[in-house]
């Protein structure tokens, strides 16, 4: 066996052993990704990643509380006054400055603007209480853990919160019911 | 002559390791770590002729990691609630990601790790592996097995379905055989006055903890293993660099390639069979009320209960289930012959063609059910089982001719003893000490 | 002579691929019958099997219109009537579906109240993501509707049950008159297919139980074979995406063999193996 023989032996023996171990490397590192994504949330709760909520049942000036994503969203019928006490206000008062419309406005939807609905997530912006409804100097929410104080828009007022009680994403399916999510 | 050499064995254990740079210098000095992780990986002198059936060491250790890797997974999502369980094993396998795939691997991985290491077994048994100065690396063997035993068992009671909630009470049933003491042992197993909910619950706890057990058994196995090194196929002791091969790159691809080959098998089964080595009853949920028609462990554990039913008495019974496994921790002393390999033992080899045939026919008893023909069989194959070890094996060593040994192991391998070495195993070969 | 030792561990290979499927075979007393496969076969066994969509949804049609009157399904999600690899109905259809069972509604929105006017639990139509609703509050509900005994849950009964399918397939269509020296237990029907001959539910299959959308004929056999295909599929829902991904992992694990053995007679060529 001469040198050059030798040595061209050592780099082709390099090359298939190298070009297996990456390949085993490879597929080892595919294996990896059932391990990982079977922490992402699985089918049953994907599936209620969205919610069909029923409207016909709420009168005007009541509220109700549905579970969405493991979160109470509040689904709030405004009486008159509630929509003009939010709209007649100086957005240069506003800690986080939103028109009423930006917040009853719905993406999804083209035109038909519906300022009876206010739908917001119920969870406090400050540490994630759960605000009472109709409660504080503004008839909007009161969270009772550190007083912020939210107005018939879901708009912080006082207190500690810093933002605006935070808007899900739906849409009207028909005037009676909605999908959150 | 197997008792002669093993001081010499310890001169091929001198660290071949190199510092690379000033921090494996720094390193080397505080945790030589690399250091051990070469000498026994890297370069451990490894008999250059091990065949395929040493391969199974390797396998193994996947094996142990699949299923601690999978079963952690599994935990996240699994309810040990009697109420629960059932539903909860459905949940991961329709709703979790890749749940299914989890579940079967986890479940056909019990059946490929006892596949491995029955075939580890029978390796040891045949080559002689228990033999001085192996005897604490076997016995360690057979604990793992037992902790092996214990684990699947628990574990393959944690779906709750039928032949869980069954299985469980027959085996926790064993205790009753011993007298006073068994009613007490059997109601602390339980928790209660039978399988319930408090034994679901304590056979996950268990079922979690008793694999990371099995990786420090393992560990102190693997440590008996590198004292003097593997046996080899020849069963001679290893006599210089002549012998023997650096294990990596040598074994690590030989047993990288049959990995591959053997993640082939439990692929199959996990894709396209994963339920054939279940049993069907397992998918009805455990009910208290009523015995399945026809109770059978998994298939690893058949044989055992082949020779628990071969005996008529309870007490017995239980003793020679038990005593099965422990007369594997007394072999060392039992096998009387000078020679280990059964490649030269003319006539142990038969016996031991008949003790895996006798193993196979216990299995094959065990699933049928104790009627007929199958009463007759498993008695004498768990006669012939215990008689293996307990009349052949000491007997034979005595009287047997073995046939003529080679001088070396490298001397049928390398004509004229050593010519042609490889370039990366090479060192002047070493004069016998 | 490592040949020998090939011989020897051969049986126990052997033996462990045998037991793989043979469980002991069911007795064969008293005229007991084997299940057997639709002459033509199921279309999701073997290698490359796959649900025939058509086949599910006549099935599910059974289960609906049939078992469901006694059967619960309570492991099966109503969504994955739509799921890929299942009987592929649609969105909206499967949102009928759902519309006509009812589910405990838990608190009102308004006031929490778990109970209506009249004091009964609330309940809402089911949407796709709840389960199938099974027709009974529970076991003792069920048993006291069926003379004592209890209709399994069909989630995993095709995997519950030795030949599976197969054995729904033939159960279904077991049903005759008793030989003379059968004596049957009250309330028990005779069924050859079932182990000790006797079952407490009656035939539910009669040819024209239903009407097919598609036209097919519903006889029993046809109906029998619909509906066990849509049981294989509700207790193996992941089966096609199973052996999809098993081809490919296969596959990968084939040629990785080729390379790690050509690795290794690289490795081992100079030492004379």
């Amino acid at each position: 066996m001469s040198e050059t023989h030798a040595q061209e032996d050592v780099t082709r023996r390099d090359f298939i052993y190298l070009g297996a171990g990456a390949f085993a490397g490879i597929g080892a590192a595919v294996a990896l990704v059932p391990l990982i994504d079977q922490m992402n949330p699985a089918a049953d709760v994907r599936a209620l990643a969205t919610i069909e909520v029923d409207l016909s049942s709420i009168a005007v000036g009541q509220q109700i509380k549905v579970m969405w994503q493991g979160k109470p969203v509040f689904v709030r019928r405004r009486t008159a006054e509630e929509i003009s006490a939010a709209e007649n206000v100086d957005l240069k008062e506003l800690k986080d400055p939103a028109t009423d419309e930006a917040r009853h406005a719905n993406q999804e939807e083209n035109g038909a603007e519906k300022p009876e609905w206010l739908i917001v997530v119920g969870i406090c912006t400050h540490l994630g209480c759960i605000p009472l409804e109709g409660q504080g100097e503004y008839h909007g929410w009161f969270c009772p853990c550190h007083g912020s104080v939210y107005d018939t828009s879901g708009r912080i007022r006082k207190g500690p919160a810093p933002k605006n009680l935070e808007k899900p994403k739906y849409t009207f399916l028909s005037d009676e019911r909605i999908l959150i999510g | 002559m197997a008792h002669q050499s093993e001081q010499q064995g310890h001169a091929a254990h001198e660290s071949t390791y190199r510092t690379t740079g000033p921090f494996t210098e720094w390193l080397d000095k505080r945790l030589p770590i690399l250091r051990f992780a070469n000498d026994t990986m890297m370069s451990f002198p490894t008999p250059r002729n091990l065949n395929y059936w040493w391969t199974f060491g390797g396998i193994l250790t996947f094996c142990l990691a699949v299923q601690i890797v999978t079963g952690i997974i599994l935990a996240m999502h699994y309810t040990p609630n009697a109420d629960l369980a059932f539903g909860s094993v459905e949940r991961i396998m329709r709703d979790v990601n890749y749940g299914w795939l989890l579940r079967y691997t986890h479940a056909v991985g019990a059946s490929m790790f006892f596949l491995a290491v029955y075939v580890h077994i029978f390796r040891g048994l045949y080559y002689g592996s228990y033999k001085a100065p192996r005897e604490i690396l076997w016995m360690l063997g057979v604990v793992i097995l037992l902790l092996m035993m214990a684990t699947a068992f628990m574990g393959y009671v944690l779906p709750w379905g039928q032949m869980s909630f069954w299985a469980a009470t027959v085996i926790t049933n064993f205790f009753t055989a011993f007298p006073v003491v068994g009613k007490f042992i059997t109601e602390w197993l339980w928790g209660g006055f039978a399988v319930g909910n408090a034994t679901l619950n304590r056979f996950f706890s268990l079922h979690y903890l008793l694999p990371f057990v099995i990786v420090g058994v393992v560990a102190l196995h693997v440590w008996a293993l590198h004292v003097p090194g593997n046996n080899n196929p020849t069963g001679l002791d290893v006599k210089g660099k002549q012998d023997t091969l650096p294990f990596h790159p040598y074994y690590t691809v030989k047993d990288g390639f049959a990995l591959v080959l053997f993640t082939i098998v439990f692929a199959w089964f996990v894709f396209f069979a994963p339920n054939s080595l279940g049993h069907p009853d397992n998918y009805i949920p455990a009910n208290p009320l009523v015995t399945p028609p026809h109770i059978v462990p998994e298939w690893y554990f058949l044989p055992f209960y082949a020779i628990l039913r071969s005996i008529p008495d309870k007490l017995l019974g239980v003793i020679a289930m038990f005593g099965s496994i422990v007369v594997l921790f007394l072999i060392p002393w039992l096998d009387t012959s000078k020679v280990r390999s059964m490649r030269y033992r003319p006539m142990m080899q038969w016996f031991f063609l008949f003790f895996v045939a006798a193993c196979g026919v216990l299995m094959w008893c065990g699933a049928n059910p104790p009627e007929g023909n199958f009463v007759l069989y498993a008695r004498l194959a768990t006669s012939y089982y215990f008689a293996y070890f307990l009349i052949i094996m000491p007997l034979v060593g005595m009287i047997e001719q073995p046939r003529k040994m080679p001088e070396s192991i490298a001397k049928p391998v390398l004509p004229g003893g050593g010519g042609a070495m490889p370039a990366r195993a090479s060192a002047a070969p070493q004069t016998k000490g | 002579m490592s040949r020998i030792a090939g011989l020897l561990i051969g049986p126990v290979l052997a033996a462990f691929v045998a037991l793989g499927g043979a469980q002991p075979a069911a007795a064969a007393e008293g005229g007991q019958r084997e299940p057997h496969a639709p002459s033509e076969g199921w279309s999701f066994d073997g290698f490359f099997g796959h649900f025939d969509r058509a086949e599910l949804q006549r099935g599910f049609q059974i289960y609906k219109e049939v078992c469901s009157s006694c059967h619960a399904m309570k492991f099966v999600a109503i969504r994955t009537l739509s799921q890929p690899g299942g009987p592929g109905f649609s969105e909206p259809a499967v949102k009928s579906v759902a519309s006509e069972f009812k589910v405990p509604a838990g608190p009102d929105e308004k006031d929490g109240s778990l109970v209506d006017d009249v004091g009964l639990l609330r309940q809402r139509p089911a949407v796709p993501s709840d389960h199938f609703v099974g027709p009974y509050a529970n076991e003792y509900a069920a048993r006291a509707a069926n003379g004592g005994a209890l209709p399994p849950d069909l989630s995993v009964i095709v995997k519950a049950r030795h030949d599976g399918a197969s054995y729904v397939y033939s159960l279904l269509q077991c049903y005759e008159e008793p030989p003379p020296e059968v004596q049957l237990q009250p309330g028990m029907h005779y069924n050859p297919c079932m182990a000790g001959g006797q079952i407490a539910m009656p035939a539910p299959l009669v040819a024209d139980r239903v009407t097919y959308d598609d036209g097919t004929a519903a006889t029993v056999e046809q109906m029998s074979k619909d509906v066990a295909a849509f049981l294989a599929w509700a207790a193996e829902p992941e089966l096609e995406g199973r052996r999809k991904l098993g081809f490919m992992v296969l596959f990968y694990l084939g040629v990785l063999a080729i390379l790690s053995y050509l690795a290794y007679r690289r490795v081992w060529r100079d030492t004379g193996h």
